[in-house]
């Protein structure tokens, strides 16, 4: 099998229809898994009480917020210097799920701070710099939406795309650089995690069930992109499903 | 377990269901946005074709 052919959006179509049913369904089963683990398996915290359950959905959409942007960087990226459309077409799909993400971890955040720290905002140092992973996001949409020639709007769109990728690192690494109010990180690749078994698997489920579904998000979204852009190519009036 | 405790979320039903609240609301938002969008699209080829 050839897998280059699936980078023309003409053959790349009914593949993406067949594949979001297998990343769709998965990622609701996996939602109520994770929340029934989250609420009625995961004990209370001693310091916390129940407010830290918040968590259970905020660092899952934290790092949606900051791995979707790498890829969508990386797609834009791979857009420009090859002019694949496909991958530009890629990064326009993965930037609003990306932005809802970072949305909603920046809202949580705030229902998580108040009774946590005393006050919805602080600048700083981790959620200034997610503010500015949202604004990145927003910047990228409204680029390509003002610009109407899709191949400009794309290369535009990828600089900025690019150029924002240090940012990533940035938030990551913010609360070991500067003396932050947020936490610092509760999973770390190597070594204990700091928090209980149940608490780390219903993170762990939410965070796969966040996956699944921004994958199943931006499979339906690049197929309405193809369809919007290759309105006039010969291939769809074939009636391709 | 009983179910006004856990709706009251300790003290914290504010925060706890504010959140998730709002989640549910924004991947609400974007599910019915895309299938619009979808459903207008298919609507538009069939007519032309």
């Amino acid at each position: 099998m050839n897998l280059y052919k699936y980078a023309s959006p003409a053959a790349f179509y009914p593949l993406a229809g067949k594949l979001i049913p297998w990343f769709a369904i998965p990622a609701a089963l996996l939602f109520v898994a994770g929340l029934y683990v989250g609420f009625f398996v995961a004990p209370t915290d001693f310091q916390q009480g129940d407010a830290y359950r918040i968590m259970f959905i905020h660092v899952p959409a934290a790092w949606m917020g900051m791995l979707l942007y790498v890829l969508m960087a990386f797609y834009a990226g791979i857009g420009w210097a090859f002019n694949a459309r496909l991958a530009s077409m890629m990064a326009s799909a993965i930037a609003i799920t990306g932005a809802l993400f970072t949305f909603i971890s920046l809202v949580t955040g705030a229902f998580w701070g108040k009774p946590t720290w005393g006050t919805w905002w602080v600048w700083d140092a981790r959620m200034t710099s997610t503010l500015i992973l949202l604004f990145l996001y927003v910047g990228f949409i409204s680029l390509q939406s003002a610009i109407d020639d899709h191949r400009r709007a794309d290369r535009a769109g990828a600089v900025l795309a690019l150029v924002g990728v240090i940012n990533v690192p940035i938030i990551y690494f913010s609360v070991q650089w500067w003396n932050t109010l947020h936490q610092g990180a509760t999973i770390r690749i190597l070594g204990k995690p700091s928090i209980a078994p149940p608490m780390l698997a219903a993170m762990l489920i939410m965070l796969a069930a966040c996956w699944l579904y921004s994958i199943a998000a931006v499979l339906v979204r690049v197929r309405c992109i193809i369809l919007e852009r290759e309105q006039t190519a010969a291939w769809l009036a074939e009636g391709a499903a | 377990m009983n179910w006004s405790d856990f709706f009251s979320m300790g003290g914290y039903a504010l925060y706890v269901w504010g959140s998730y609240l709002t989640t549910l609301v924004v991947l609400g938002a974007e599910v019915v946005l895309l299938m619009k969008r979808k459903k207008s699209l298919r609507r538009r080829n069939s007519r032309e074709s």
